[in-house]
């Protein structure tokens, strides 16, 4: 318990006693929000859809229609 | 068709832009990192050592903390700026994805899994544990973050080594993917080590001359002498070794490139007929015009270095170094005799024999036909080094841009030349010369303006060298085996060119983001 309360407290003063670091969380929150709530979601789906087995389906049409 | 070719075109616009913005990152972390270490360790033994005055250990506290800053800075602006590339190989590239997972995945998922979270962690305490752990507790922090980041470096470029020179694996037409056989023959394929060795001392180099470059601002503007002093005196034995390791594994990269990837090294030098004792292009403007099956000269000028190719290549001047034209018609000499390397024809005749025993296979899997399915897989295998030659429609298709080959390896070999020489030069100056730092031409400070531009210098060789490594191995994703129109994704072009513009605007603003802060924390260092 003790271990976990000296991790806890040396990320707490650690974020509390930031300077530019407060900018550059700001920055990374931003910047992962963009990628994972707005690109992933809605721009970058997989392709390839079902199990195993189906995707491997889809690839082979894919590969083998030329 | 035209919206295929279209996809692929914005496909590959879309990935090389996002990695080249996400390299951008990456060498200024893993050769700051270095850097850091280095200083504070310089600092961990003043600290120690009870003879050390005070102000020498304050000074180098204080230059210590300076470059972490930056480094910080840095790391926390292209952190996850690669993620972006993993979510492009499943929607623009599925085909790839699925085909070489299996392989692909691992150390992507290996760099995900441990180093990224190692580097994570003893980051923290590179910038939370000053109080809170003893000197020599937070120096080996710092150290660990740097190696961190050299192993996340080391598992994304076995990867992309792999992709260069596929080892370790066998097709499988049931999961209709390639498997792994051998981790180790993955992990430790020499393409991996030298890609590694070289990426690694090439960044030591860019994070000596940012360093530098930071430094010779600070003589321009005759503020923070002492610090710039002290800091480019570690920088410039990073950056010194940085160079040369990154000079001699170049050379080892060459001599695998001559064996794995010969139409590469062709491309890099403008080379379309062979012959022993082949000349190494020191500077050339390529004849745009030239054919490879026609008689035009390939170069309009040049300066040659005679015999500098077959050194360079094969470590013998009188070797013998295949051009395009012969690669093509695949003619070899190898100590002295003459090797059938398989001419393109051929090797796309084997490629359609190849897909057609795989399309076999398939259809006997079916009809539940054993001795059908033994027999096309059987055919499969022995045709299957060349499957990715069965795209192509003619021998042309499988000659990378010349051009965008040999211009960023001349532009590369040329800076990184430079680059050796002003940091022996400066080597001299801040241990022999220090006041030939004062020199001036018309009032222009010669070595501060120098230094200046020495990072930027320092990132375009460091980008020209990815643009060789990936541009002069197309049209290949993985060589051989898959072109990039069977890699890429059915998808519409539309889709792929809107999250182009997002990419370019989202990274752009990163980009104007890291340099303003790092400016401003430059700017009013005290």
């Amino acid at each position: 318990m003790k271990i976990l309360s000296n991790i806890f407290y040396f990320y707490y003063d650690g974020f509390r006693s930031m300077t530019i670091g407060r900018t550059l969380w700001l920055i990374i929150a931003i910047k992962l929000i963009v990628i994972f709530a707005v690109l992933r979601v809605f721009f970058f789906q997989p392709t390839l859809h079902g199990s195993d087995e189906e995707k491997a389906d889809q690839v082979r049409e894919n590969l083998l229609r030329h | 068709m035209n919206d295929i070719v279209t996809t692929i075109d914005w496909s590959r616009a879309q990935f090389a832009m996002t990695a080249m913005y996400h390299w951008m990152f990456v060498p200024l972390t893993l050769g700051l990192g270095l850097v850091v270490a280095i200083m504070e360790t310089i600092y961990a033994r003043k600290k120690l050592d009870p003879k050390s005055a005070q102000a020498d250990i304050d000074e180098w506290l204080d230059i210590t903390k300076f470059w972490m800053r930056l480094f910080g800075i840095n790391f926390a602006i292209g952190v996850a700026t690669g993620i972006v590339l993993e979510f492009e190989f499943g929607t623009n590239w599925s085909n790839y994805s699925w085909f070489v997972g299996d392989i692909f995945g691992a150390p992507l998922a290996i760099e995900g899994i441990f180093a990224f979270f190692c580097e994570s962690t003893f980051f923290a305490v590179m910038f939370f544990g000053w109080e809170k752990f003893s000197v020599r507790q937070h120096c080996a922090a710092t150290w660990l973050t740097a190696f961190g980041a050299s192993l996340s470096a080391w598992w994304i470029l076995v990867a992309n080594s792999w992709m260069q020179h596929p080892v370790g694996m066998d097709f499988d037409p049931d999961q209709m993917r390639n498997v792994m056989t051998s981790f180790t023959d993955v992990a430790l394929s020499v393409t991996a080590v030298n890609k590694f060795c070289h990426v690694i001392t090439s960044s030591w180099a860019l994070g000596a001359c940012f360093v530098i470059s930071v430094c010779g601002w600070y003589l321009l503007k005759g503020r923070n002498t002492g610090f710039a002093f002290s800091s480019i005196k570690v920088a410039v034995i990073v950056g010194l070794v940085g160079i040369v390791g990154a000079m001699a594994t170049g050379d080892s990269s060459a001599v695998g490139v001559s064996q794995d990837q010969p139409m590469k090294l062709a491309a890099m030098e403008g080379l379309y007929e062979g012959r022993r004792g082949t000349d190494l292009v020191a500077f050339g403007i390529l004849n745009p015009s030239k054919k490879w099956n026609d008689d035009q000269d390939a170069m309009l000028m040049e300066i040659r270095l005679p015999k500098g190719l077959s050194i360079l290549s094969r470590h013998d001047p009188n070797a013998f170094v295949p051009g395009i034209k012969d690669i093509i018609e695949g003619r070899d000499i190898i100590d002295g005799k003459e090797v059938n390397t398989v001419n393109y024809n051929e090797r796309i005749l084997r490629g359609r024999i190849a897909q057609k025993a795989l399309r076999d296979y398939n259809q006997a899997r079916e009809c539940k036909d054993i001795v059908g399915m033994d027999k096309a897989r059987d055919k499969l295998a022995k045709h299957y080094k060349f499957f990715g030659y069965g795209y192509l429609s003619k021998a042309d298709d499988a000659i990378p841009s010349v051009s965008m080959t040999f211009y960023p390896f001349h532009i590369m070999v040329i800076l990184g030349s430079w680059m050796l020489v002003f940091l022996i030069a400066t080597v001299w100056i801040v241990f022999r010369r220090p006041r030939w730092t004062e020199y001036s031409i018309a009032g222009h400070p010669v070595f501060p303006w120098l230094a200046v531009i020495s990072a930027p210098i320092a990132w375009i060789c460091s980008q020209c060298g990815w643009i060789v490594a990936e541009l002069g191995r197309q049209p290949w994703v993985i060589q051989d085996i898959m072109p990039v129109q069977a890699a890429v994704s059915s998808v519409g072009s539309g889709n792929v060119k809107l999250t182009f513009f997002i990419f370019l605007f989202l990274f752009s603003c990163l980009l104007l983001a890291e340099i303003g802060i790092m400016l401003n924390q430059i700017r009013n260092k005290k």
